[in-house]
């Protein structure tokens, strides 16, 4: 079924009564010649682009809960390509073309709102922090804006840029980055994938792989075996308990990061805006609520609920900023799992064993990452080999001392 | 969360700074001939387990005591805090 405006008046006018299910439960076949494990948002991407850019139509989604039901649905939904490093900004810039088109790609709302992104500056020092990554930006192809006090009074005469705590210097803006209804990007990706006859099996739990001399040969799941040419793993804050049932060790952390939404207010926010002297970004939601987080809990944690510190800390970024958020409550707290890797970059590869492929190290940044990293992974999973912008993401990387730092922490992820 | 410290009672989590995996005590000799193999593992790769963890916490708001907590990272219960100088030295550390 094709939605559009047109469709909408019909049903309207003959009681909704032919809207038909965005994809179909099927049960497992025995073999596929893909099986993706996670039908998060990475996973259901993978299986579109899969089916539509490089056809392969045999492929599989497996997913232990509801599609959707992980870190996709536990974002702050923030979009944008504002990275500083040659391995990272040419991927998250074609993931954001790729969200401009993806709409008209998946015939799906999904609320892609390019809203804009301001990064505040709040000393000398990272301004030119920020010029150069400004720079590093449009020699990529993206866009940057380096706005001034005076540009940013006018766009945002909310802000106190003249007797703050930490006075607001400056700004890096891009207008191209925004917010999308994070969702209906999972619903959007998973309907298209089904309509191209990927079979999206929920409620199936992967309980081991089946490796015979050094290949895989398919998964072990709650609804049996299922065989397959090639297995790929998406499974983000999970990837170190799913990789240990291959017997592999990641370069991986699972840490739990917290996030907020305010009671419904009416327009405050016209953009996302990021405080530069602590850690803290906020955007309003289509329905009114502020969406902000902040740094990560800081200890391993599978947990997705968080601990008041941090909430604390998140609170003080907030009201630092903006002080008018002092008198809003807060309607909604959770937790989500991040699969923080070594140095803040992701994993986009094979491994040692055949046939069995990874996908994660996503650190807090997956979701604007969503596109991309299906495109590039589908690349790989078709052709055997990388997607020239994500040919970095490697696992030897980090024995080969090739990190990818945007944050120049080394080798402690909570800090990334 | 509350950390029980073995000399200082229970205090608030908020007081340490997190540094990851216990095993981390156990640093491998630069002299051994698989010294860039056994560095590499040391250095990037964790066990990343969900469920009991032992980890190191630095008091780093309080006495400056490095301790190694056993902590579930499903529940975050913690079941037994030591110092982790004790840990070191029964592992035959001399320190």
């Amino acid at each position: 079924m094709r939605y559009s405006g047109l469709r909408v008046i019909k049903e309207a006018l003959s009681g909704h009564k032919g809207w038909t299910p965005a994809w179909r439960e099927p049960d497992p076949a025995a073999h596929y010649d893909i099986v993706i494990i996670g039908g998060g948002g990475h996973g259901l991407a993978t299986a579109h682009y899969l089916a539509q850019e490089f056809g392969q139509a045999r492929v599989a989604v497996i997913e232990k809960g509801w599609i959707g039901g992980g870190n996709v649905g536990r974002n702050t939904t923030i979009i944008r390509s504002n990275y500083l490093l040659d391995g990272n900004e040419p991927f998250y810039e074609m993931s954001l073309k790729l969200w401009e088109g993806l709409e008209q790609d998946l015939n799906y709302n999904a609320m892609v709102s390019q809203r804009g992104i301001l990064n505040l500056i709040h000393s000398d020092g990272q301004r030119d922090a920020f010029i150069r990554r400004g720079n590093a930006m449009i020699l990529n192809g993206a866009d940057a804006d380096l706005l001034s006090t005076a540009d940013i009074k006018k766009r945002y005469p909310f802000l106190n840029t003249h007797d703050a705590r930490f006075p607001i210097k400056g700004g890096l803006a891009q207008h191209r980055g925004g917010t999308v209804r994070h969702d209906a990007v999972a619903w959007g990706y998973a309907r298209s994938a089904d309509k191209h006859g990927v079979d999206i099996i929920q409620n199936c739990e992967v309980t081991g792989f089946r490796i015979e001399d050094g290949v895989c040969k398919g998964v072990e799941t709650s609804r049996g075996f299922i065989g397959a040419g090639k297995v790929a793993c998406a499974v983000a804050g999970n990837s170190s308990r799913l990789m240990s049932l291959a017997n592999m060790r990641l370069p991986i952390e699972s840490h739990v990061l917290q996030a907020f939404v305010s009671e419904g207010l009416k327009p405050v926010l016209p953009g996302v805006i990021t405080f530069g002297a602590g850690h803290f970004y906020c955007s309003q939601s289509d329905k009114g609520g502020l969406v902000f987080g902040g740094d990560l809990d800081g200890y391993n944690s599978y947990a997705q609920r968080g601990n008041l510190p941090t909430v604390e800390d998140v609170c003080e970024g907030a009201v630092a900023i903006f002080p008018m958020l002092g008198r809003a409550r807060l309607l909604r707290m959770w937790g989500g799992i991040m699969d923080m890797s070594m140095d803040g970059s992701p994993i986009i590869d094979k491994t040692h064993i055949d046939g069995l492929y990874f996908n994660g190290g996503w650190c807090y940044g997956g979701f604007k990452a969503t596109p991309a990293s299906g495109f590039a992974f589908a690349h790989l999973l078709a052709k055997d080999a990388p997607h020239p912008t994500a040919a970095a993401y490697r696992f030897d990387r980090f024995e080969k001392g090739l990190m990818i730092d945007e944050k120049g922490m080394g080798n402690q992820p909570n800090l990334h | 969360m509350i950390i029980d410290h073995p000399l200082l009672g229970p205090r608030d989590s908020a007081e340490f700074t997190y540094m990851g995996d216990a095993r981390l005590i156990e640093r491998p000799s630069p002299d051994s001939p698989d010294a860039a193999a056994a560095f590499y593992d040391y250095a990037y790769l964790r066990d990343n387990p969900a469920g009991w963890h032992r980890e190191l916490w630095f008091h780093e708001a309080g006495d400056r005591s490095w301790l190694v907590v056993t902590r579930n990272t499903v529940t975050h219960e913690i079941s037994k805090v030591e110092f982790a100088s004790d840990v070191a030295r029964a592992k035959g550390r001399s320190k």
